[in-house]
C-alpha cells in the first residue's frame, strides 16, 4: 500500500472537519474502553496474564530463528509448504505463483494485516484475479475502494447509511425499495452476497494471529466464521503471516490468547479460533488440498536486537489505538499507511523509514493510556520518543522545531539560567497581562493563540513557590507531627472502638 | 531461497549461533503450563454450571440431557420450538448415528456427511468443553467434517459431561493423549457462542457467516459428579 503518512498534517485536519466521521468515531470513544475494562476487571489474573504474555513473547524473539525453523518443519512434516520471503515483492510474487498453479480466478480473504501491507488485492487484480474479502468490515471498505481505519474493525470510520448506500449501488440483483435501515439487514444482505463467493473461490486467504512452533498449526481468531469459511471450502488455503507470529506451544498460545479478546473487544474469547496444520488428510471428509505459509519478514529481523524489540510483540488487538485520543480524533486513515494509531506510529517507521512516517510518532500527547492497556506491555511512548530522537538526528525535524530545541536544550542543561528565564517571563507576562488575564495574541505563541487565549502566568513560577513553601513548613510540619503523634494514635485507637 | 536469508539476518540481529536451539527444542518437549485462571479449578458440577453459564452469556443455547438416547427428541424439539425444517445433517459419527432417529425423531429428515451449503442444520460431536470461557473444542476427521460447523445457520453439539475440562490446557492434555505430542487433526475448532460481528456501528449481530443459534446438548454420561476431576 502506497503510503500518505507524510502529509499527516494535512490528513489530520481534513478527518477533523469530516461530520461523518465525527459521528463514526464518538460512536466508538465508549464502547470498546468500558467493555476492555470490565473484561480485565473480570480476571483476577489479567495482570498477571499480561506479564506472563510478554515475557513468552520476549522468550520467543529471543530464539527467533530456532523456532522459526522447527515451526517450518512441522508445517511441511505435515504436507504444508513455506514460502520464505525477505520482502513484500517476493511475498506478493509467491502468492501470484500458487494462484497460478491451480489455475484460480476467485480468490477469498480472511481479515489479514499482512495482506494490506502487502498491497495483495490490487497486486491479484493487476493479475487477473479476482480478490473478495469476506469479513463484513472488510467487504465493505473493498466495496469503497479504502483501506481500513483500524486493525480489527476496519470499517470504523462509517456509519449505517453510508454501509447501505453502497450496498445499494453494488448489489443491483436485489429490489431497489428493500429496508436497509437496521445493521440486521445489512449483515443478511452481506452474508447472501458473500455465501455464494465463498462456494465459488478457488484459493482462499487468511493471515495468522499465531503460529505455533510445537505443531505447525496457523491459528485464526475471528467472531464471524468468515476466516474458517475461507480457508475450508476453496482447494487451497494460503496463509501469510509475519516471523514475529510464531509462538513455542499450544499452551503459550493459549495463555496469549486469554489476553487478546480481552484486550480488543472486552470478549472473554472471541466466538471462533481455530488451528490449522497442513492440508487435508486422506481420511478428512472435506478441507482444502494444499496449504502453504507465506512466511514474510518485511524488516521485522532489523528491527530485532534495537531498540524497537518490544513492538515486535504486538499481538494486533487495537487495544492501543481504541484508548488513544489522537487516534479518536483523526481516525485511522490520517495515519496513511497500513498501521493506525500508537502501535503504527511505532511499527510504520521502523517498516516504510522514519523519513516517510517520522510524523507519526510526533502525534502523541504521550499520555500513556496506550502502555496502560497494551496486553503485551510495549513500551509505545518510549518507542516513540525513540523515533523522535532519530528523526531529529538525522534532520529531519523543520529548522524551527531544531531551532527550538536546541535553545530549550541550551537553557535545560543549565537549570539556575533556566528558572532565572522562566522566573522572569513569568513576572514580565504577570505584569503584562494583569488587566485582561489572558492574551489573545503573542509574539511566537500562534500555534495556541489561533485557538483560545493563553491565560497569564500569576507572576512566579512553580519553582519559586515549591521552594518558599517548603523551607519553612517542613521543618514546622515535623515538630508539628512529633508532638501530635501520642494524641493521634489515642484517637484512632478509639475509631476503632467505635467501629467495633 | 529467502530462508537462509532471513534465519541469518535474524542470527545476525540478535548475535545468535545457529546451533543455540536447545532451550527452544526443550520448551517444545516440556510445553510447561502458565497461570490458570483460578475460575477453572471447581469441582466437577462447579465446572458443568460454568461452562454453561459461560456459553449461556455469549448467546448460545444449553440444554441438559440424562442420556445420549434423549438427543433425537431433544433435537425435534429444538427446532420445532424455533419453527425451522426438519432437514438435518449429522456428522458422519457412528454413535450420532446409531441413536433412535426414526423411533424418536420420525418427523425429521436425517442424512450424514460432509455439508451441503443448503442444509439448514448440522449437528456434530465435540472433542471437549471448557469451562473456563464455555468453549466448544472441535477437530476435524473422518467423523467431522469441518464444514458443518460453519456452513449451515443452525448448529446442534453433542457434548459429554466427560469431555467437560475446566481450562485450555486441560484440552490439550486430552489431545496429546488421543494424537501424541506435537500432532493435530488439520483442524481445531474453538467455538465460543455463534457467528457474530460488530463491524456496523459496533452493533453486535449474530449470524455474520456462520451460524445464527449454536445449541449445544450436554449429555450427563458421570454416573456422579464429583468424582475424578483433573482440574482442582
Amino acid at each position: 500500500m502506497d503510503s500518505t503518512s507524510r502529509s499527516f498534517k494535512d490528513n489530520a485536519k481534513t478527518a477533523l472537519s469530516d461530520a461523518q466521521l465525527r459521528r463514526a468515531l464518538d460512536n466508538m470513544k465508549e464502547g470498546f474502553i468500558a467493555k476492555r475494562a470490565k473484561a480485565a476487571a473480570k480476571l483476577p489474573e489479567f495482570e498477571a496474564l499480561r506479564d506472563q504474555a510478554r515475557d513468552i513473547k520476549n522468550h520467543t524473539l529471543e530464539n527467533l530463528d530456532a523456532y522459526l525453523e522447527l515451526y517450518a518443519d512441522k508445517v511441511e512434516a505435515a504436507g504444508g509448504t513455506v514460502h520464505w520471503c525477505a520482502t513484500a515483492d517476493e511475498a506478493r510474487a509467491a502468492v501470484v505463483e500458487i494462484c497460478r498453479s491451480v489455475g484460480a480466478k476467485t480468490v477469498t480473504k480472511g481479515k489479514s494485516m499482512i495482506a494490506e501491507e502487502l498491497a495483495l488485492n490490487e497486486h491479484l487484480e493487476a493479475n487477473g484475479l479476482v480478490p473478495v474479502e469476506t469479513d463484513l468490515g472488510e467487504y465493505i471498505i473493498q466495496l469503497r475502494g479504502e483501506p481500513p481505519s483500524h486493525i480489527i474493525a476496519p470499517a470504523i470510520h462509517l456509519n449505517k447509511e453510508q454501509v447501505a448506500s453502497d450496498f445499494r449501488a453494488r448489489h443491483t440483483e436485489f429490489p431497489a425499495e428493500r429496508q436497509l435501515e437496521e445493521p440486521q439487514q445489512l449483515v443478511a444482505e452481506a452474508r447472501a452476497v458473500l455465501r455464494q463467493k465463498y462456494l465459488d473461490a478457488d484459493v482462499g486467504i487468511t493471515g495468522a494471529n499465531f503460529l505455533v512452533a510445537e505443531t505447525g498449526s496457523s491459528i485464526i481468531v475471528t467472531n464471524e466464521g468468515n476466516g474458517d469459511l475461507t480457508q475450508s471450502l476453496p482447494k487451497v488455503h494460503i496463509v501469510v503471516a509475519s516471523i514475529e507470529k510464531v509462538v513455542p506451544t499450544l499452551e503459550d498460545a493459549s495463555a496469549i490468547l486469554r489476553v487478546l479478546a480481552r484486550s480488543a473487544t472486552g470478549q472473554e474469547f472471541s466466538t471462533y479460533t481455530t488451528l490449522s496444520t497442513g492440508p487435508k488428510r486422506p481420511e478428512d471428509p472435506d478441507g482444502p488440498e494444499q496449504y502453504h505459509v507465506i512466511l514474510l519478514d518485511n524488516g521485522r529481523s532489523q528491527m530485532l536486537g534495537s531498540e524497537f524489540q518490544d513492538m515486535l510483540r504486538c499481538i494486533r488487538c487495537g487495544a492501543c489505538m481504541n484508548h488513544c485520543p489522537v487516534y479518536h480524533s483523526v481516525g485511522g486513515h490520517a495515519y496513511g499507511w497500513v498501521y493506525p494509531g500508537p502501535m503504527g506510529a511505532v511499527l510504520t517507521p521502523s517498516l516504510i523509514g522514519v523519513e516517510e512516517a517520522g510524523h507519526l510518532p510526533n502525534a502523541s500527547t504521550f499520555c500513556g493510556r496506550c502502555e496502560a492497556v497494551c496486553p503485551m506491555r510495549i513500551p509505545l511512548p518510549k518507542m516513540m520518543r525513540h523515533w523522535r530522537e532519530r528523526e531529529f538526528e538525522r534532520h529531519l525535524a523543520p529548522p524551527a522545531v531544531r531551532a527550538g530545541l536546541v535553545m530549550w536544550v541550551f537553557f535545560a542543561k543549565r537549570p539556575e539560567l533556566y528558572r532565572f528565564a522562566t522566573g522572569l517571563k513569568a513576572m514580565v507576562l504577570g505584569a503584562l497581562g494583569r488587566q485582561r488575564g489572558r492574551f489573545a495574541w503573542m509574539p511566537l505563541g500562534r500555534g495556541w493563540t489561533a485557538h483560545r487565549d493563553l491565560p497569564v502566568p500569576e507572576g512566579r513560577t512553580f519553582m519559586e513557590l515549591y521552594d518558599e513553601r517548603q523551607r519553612a513548613p517542613v521543618r514546622d510540619g515535623i515538630v508539628r507531627a512529633l508532638r501530635r503523634g501520642p494524641e493521634t494514635e489515642r484517637r484512632d485507637a478509639a475509631g476503632e472502638r467505635d467501629a467495633a | 531461497m529467502s530462508k537462509q536469508a532471513i534465519l541469518g539476518a535474524i542470527r545476525r540481529s540478535l548475535g545468535r549461533d545457529p546451533r543455540d536451539s536447545y532451550l527452544a527444542q526443550a520448551r517444545l518437549a516440556e510445553h510447561p503450563r502458565g497461570i490458570v485462571p483460578e475460575r477453572s479449578r471447581r469441582d466437577r458440577a462447579g465446572q458443568l454450571a460454568l461452562f454453561q453459564e459461560q456459553a449461556e452469556a455469549v448467546d448460545a443455547t444449553v440444554v441438559r440431557l440424562a442420556a445420549l438416547d434423549e438427543v433425537p427428541e431433544a433435537v425435534a424439539d429444538y427446532l420445532k420450538r424455533h419453527n425451522l425444517p426438519g432437514d438435518l445433517r449429522l456428522a458422519p459419527d457412528p454413535e450420532l448415528e446409531g441413536l433412535p432417529w426414526a423411533d424418536k425423531a420420525p418427523m425429521l429428515t436425517v442424512a450424514s456427511g460432509r455439508a451441503d451449503p443448503e442444509d439448514p442444520t448440522s449437528l456434530t460431536g465435540a472433542f471437549a468443553g471448557i469451562a473456563e470461557t464455555g468453549t466448544l473444542m472441535l477437530h476435524s476427521g473422518p467423523q467431522g467434517p469441518t464444514t458443518l460447523n460453519f456452513l449451515p445457520e443452525n448448529h446442534l453439539v453433542v457434548l459429554k459431561a466427560s469431555q467437560v475440562v475446566g481450562a485450555y490446557e486441560e484440552a490439550w492434555a486430552r489431545v496429546r493423549a488421543a494424537y501424541g505430542p506435537g500432532a493435530l487433526p488439520r483442524t481445531v475448532n474453538f467455538v465460543t457462542g455463534p457467528s457474530r460481528t460488530g463491524d456496523i456501528e459496533q452493533t453486535i449481530q449474530l449470524g455474520a457467516h456462520g451460524p445464527r443459534r449454536l445449541h449445544i446438548l450436554l449429555i450427563e454420561d458421570e454416573p456422579e459428579a464429583g468424582a475424578g476431576e483433573e482440574g482442582a
